[in-house]
């Protein structure tokens, strides 16, 4: 189990603007009334997109049970992460204390069977509190066996999922980044090609696709990403970027600091969702790098993309101008997707900050201006009090607040990492606003909203 | 009957197991106004919670008593009666459950004892019931997490009948029926349908027909479930002419209930297939005094005739299935009347029932087990969740998706396999499954000497003389 001495460390992140406020960065949870996951869940979706992985999950089978193959992130090859892996255990394994044993042969049985590049165990609570020692387990494995096993003590009552973030990029730093150096560039590149990483970018149905050929464009080759779409080799490299960008969330920002801590690595911060925040990133790449020349392709790049994507989104902004949106979601995805909605036309009349640091409050007060309604309390009732009292044309939530929506009769689009779509990017604009459209303009509304004719008097005419 | 082939590696791949408290989590939600609450950590809940959410399709009330790193060492008692107290504060709820986890009871939390204090403590909550549930997820699955709730929920709601003068028969149409989780809410909804033919009124305990069936109602928003078994209505179990009890995994809390009341019990193992439904039929008749109604006989010929239409596409199919026990020896029977042949049979954990089913051996084990042994008896059609698609992908079979999760269709959880109509739908649904797929086509044969035209000549392989 970790100490709390260890929590405290993982939770101190002088990179997140929480920090100054307190330690512990969100507060306790309530026994009856909490939402939201654990560390384990968070440690999880932090790393389960490494695609050529073995991720073994250690305990009895609610913590792997309900979650296994649950998430829309996904690979361009390798699929072993989308094979569940538990050691299941039993009453008798944790009375007996045989826990430790099960987990090194299976192990080996995940090795044996699918022979992968490295084994992710993944500590639990079960396991955490009858003092499993998985460090021990993966270093004896990993000596017996000749594969990377990296454990990630991850237990859901050490904390949120935020920590559970760290706690996987934490092990990431710890075991597996510096490991191999990448592999040779090609030689005869008329450009000069830049090495960089993504931190926080998970390839969510395969959204990433829209923005990487745009990077291999420019010469920006993309060792790793941590974790959509990435493979264990790749991981091993992230050390010799040039610039590290933290995408879209705050979750992993400890592995940017280390990173830059340990090898001068410098960050930022930067999203690919809306036209105007895809652009930016794509010049911050260019003057971290400081490359003239990649500076002047970049916005060659930038002004054939916004011209070409505006001219295939005017028609739809016709239909989206001036539509209404409460928006809800965690921290830093706020600002970047009111900028991607703002670029066309609509209003977001109100946005979730509960997860937002005072950085992130800036900025949305910056889009949007002083007075914009700022929702901390993401209860369903709060919110759907939100959507009449600002009369909202669509809630933009996270999957969890999609029945909310449908069952208040609210149009819906998920923003989450469990959807089914993906936005990123220039091209990602267009599958929004299809989304959007499609659900707003939907004549099921209308039909949801009637009462049946026989309880109008209206529809009976009167008998002759 | 059948061997029993017990687990035996260590690490288990693509599993077929859901957890105890996810059991115990939807016979709660068969209940109206019920809320369930995890004793765990948070984790726990929102994975349950996605779980279910992904299966039905609907926001799913479930909270967590929020076990953190202190209370998970030094004791999360507190835990439990504060959790109980907001939900009874907010959400005005019936019922609450709170079941155990894995993490708590390892800890050696004592939730029994827990609810006590809370009903010392706050008198003024005399009004929700409030019961506690062993479900550690170390041992047991949804089946079994499931059973003990309702064990646990018929001994805290059901008066003896002696202290409330309930008698059998005293409510002349009312049958108890104690239904598994293998019945949908559109099994229910079938259920009652045949119940009321027989002029007998059916109480479902629980009742997810009537909260989880996927209905848009006024209210914009309810924290607690809306619809389901009525807890007003537990006392009035021990009036009834009889209990119906729908699968093996309920015969504890089906003793339970008689003992209780002295309502004679009617035990059916599931309504796959039609053995099975002439069963419940016979039930039907004899307890309400009525001849089976012509719309139910009809329905048995037209069962009868889509046995005949099927039988040349599921006789002698090799079929693997994995599911929960009741389940399992559901749809083994109900193949089997068909004369397939099951070749690999999977479940998730022991229970008395697997001894009883009628092949040659269980498999306790998970999807890859089914995997492996599906591949080496060259299996023809799949039957499983919503992750067994891959399995038989890989397999090249196609696959009747059952059980739970069923996350990757639209309104699996509605689907009707019971009674003589839901039998014959089935029978179709798996007969259209493989009415191009299972019986292997002889290969084509091109004659050498052939006269065909030369555009069919391409890509084939020379003659090699």
């Amino acid at each position: 189990m970790k100490s709390t001495k260890d929590i405290a460390a993982l939770l101190d992140e002088p990179a997140c603007e929480h920090n100054k406020k307190e330690k512990s960065g969100c507060a306790k949870p309530k026994p009856g009334s909490a939402a939201g996951g654990c560390a384990f869940d968070g440690a999880q979706i932090a790393l389960l997109p490494i695609a050529d992985v073995a991720h073994i999950v250690h305990g009895p089978i609610a913590c792997a049970g309900s979650s296994w193959d649950n998430r829309g992130t996904r690979s361009s090859g390798a699929d072993l992460y989308r094979i569940g892996m538990t050691t299941d255990l039993t009453e008798q394994d944790i009375v007996m204390g045989r826990a430790e044993k099960r987990l090194f042969h299976a192990i080996k049985q995940a090795i044996d069977t699918y022979s992968p590049p490295a084994v992710f165990v993944y500590n639990t609570c079960v396991p955490a509190l009858i003092g499993d020692d998985i460090n021990a387990v993966c270093k004896s494995a990993q000596e017996l066996w000749g594969v990377p096993v990296v454990p990630i003590d991850s237990a859901g009552f050490y904390g949120t999922k935020n920590l559970g973030n760290r706690i996987a990029g934490d092990a990431m730093v710890k075991y597996v980044i510096g490991t191999r150096d990448p592999d040779p560039l090609p030689i005869n590149s008329p450009i000069t090609i830049h090495d960089v990483n993504l931190i926080g970018e998970y390839n969510i149905a395969g959204e990433f696709w829209h923005v990487l050929p745009l990077l291999d464009e420019l010469g920006l080759r993309v060792l790793c990403t941590l974790s959509g779409d990435a493979r264990f080799r790749e991981v091993q490299t992230m050390h010799k970027a040039e610039v590290n960008m933290m995408v879209c969330s705050k979750a992993m920002v400890n592995v940017a600091r280390k990173l830059q801590q340990s090898y001068r690595t410098p960050w930022f911060e930067g999203s690919f969702y809306g036209i105007t925040d895809t652009s930016q990133a794509l010049r911050d790449f260019a003057k971290a790098l400081g490359d003239d020349d990649l500076t002047a392709r970049t916005e060659q790049v930038i002004a054939r993309e916004e011209s070409r994507i505006r001219a295939e989104l005017e028609p739809w902004k016709a239909r989206l101008k001036g539509k209404r949106v409460l928006l809800f979601t965690g921290g830093v995805k706020s600002w970047s997707v009111i900028s991607a909605l703002q670029d066309l036309g609509m209003v977001v009349v109100a946005t979730g900050t509960n997860k937002s640091t005072e950085e992130d409050k800036a900025r949305i007060r910056e889009l949007m201006g002083e007075d914009t309604l700022m929702i901390n309390d993401g209860s369903p009732k709060a919110l759907l009090k939100v959507v009449h009292d600002y009369k909202a044309d669509i809630l933009i939530a996270g999957g969890r607040n999609m029945y909310t929506a449908l069952k208040a009769k609210i149009p819906f689009l998920d923003i989450n990492q469990e959807r089914e779509f993906g936005y990123e990017g220039y091209q990602g604009m267009l599958e929004l606003v299809r989304q959007l459209a499609l659900t707003i303009e939907s004549p099921v509304w209308q039909a949801v909203r009637a009462p049946a004719p026989w309880k109008t008097l209206a529809a009976f005419p009167e008998a002759a | 009957m059948a061997d029993i082939l017990k687990r035996n590696k260590a690490l288990s791949v693509n599993p077929l197991k859901a957890s105890q408290p996810i059991g115990g989590s939807l016979a709660t939600l068969g209940f109206n106004r019920a809320m369930p609450m995890l004793h765990g950590s948070q984790g726990c809940t929102a994975f349950a919670k996605v779980f279910f959410v992904r299966h039905f399709r609907e926001p799913i009330p479930l909270q967590s008593t929020a076990m953190d790193q202190a209370s998970s060492v030094l004791g999360a008692d507190e835990n439990v009666r504060e959790g109980i107290r907001n939900i009874a504060e907010k959400s005005n709820p019936a019922l609450i459950t709170i079941l155990t986890t894995g993490l708590a009871e390892t800890q050696g939390a004592d939730v029994h004892r827990n609810v006590r204090e809370f009903r010392e403590a706050n008198p003024e909550f005399a009004d929700v019931a409030v019961v506690a549930v062993n479900t550690p997820d170390f041992t047991g699955s949804v089946e079994t997490g499931y059973a003990a709730t309702l064990v646990e929920i018929i001994r805290a709601l059901v008066p003896d009948a002696q202290t409330a003068g309930t008698y059998p028969g005293k409510r002349k149409r009312q049958v108890n029926v104690l239904a598994s989780y293998m019945l949908t809410p559109g099994d229910l909804e079938a259920l009652r349908d045949i119940f009321e033919q027989f002029q007998l009124r059916p109480v479902f305990v629980p009742d997810l027909s009537d909260s989880l069936d996927g209905c848009l109602t006024d209210d914009d928003f309810s924290p607690v479930t809306i619809g389901g078994t009525l807890i007003s209505e537990m006392a009035t179990l021990g009036d009834a002419l009889a209990t119906i009890v729908i699968g093996d995994s309920l015969s504890k809390a089906a003793e339970l209930l008689e003992a209780k009341t002295g309502v004679p019990t009617y035990p059916l193992p599931h309504l796959y297939g039609l053995k099975a439904n002439d069963a419940l039929m016979c039930a039907l008749a004899k307890i309400s005094g009525n001849a089976v109604p012509e719309r139910i006989e009809r329905q048995r010929a037209q069962l009868q005739d889509a046995m005949l239409d099927t039988h040349f596409m599921l006789g002698q199919l090799r079929v693997a299935i994995a599911a929960d026990a009741d389940l399992l020896a559901a749809f083994i029977d109900l193949v089997q009347e068909m004369g397939a042949d099951v070749v690999a049979a999977v479940t998730s954990c022991n229970t008395p029932l697997l001894a009883k089913i009628p092949v040659a051996s269980i498999k306790i084990g998970d999807l890859e087990d089914m995997e492996l042994m599906g591949r080496a008896n060259k299996v023809q059609l799949v039957i499983g969740n919503s992750h067994a698609v891959d399995t038989a992908e890989r397999l090249g079979t196609p696959i009747l998706r059952a059980g739970f999760p069923l996350y990757d269709i639209i309104g699996g959880y509605q689907k009707t396999w019971v009674g003589y109509r839901g039998t014959r739908q089935t029978l179709f649904d798996l007969a259209n499954l493989v009415i191009n797929y299972s019986h292997e086509e002889i290969p084509v044969y091109h004659s050498v000497y052939a006269q065909k035209p030369a555009s069919e000549l391409t890509d084939r392989p020379q003659p090699c003389h």
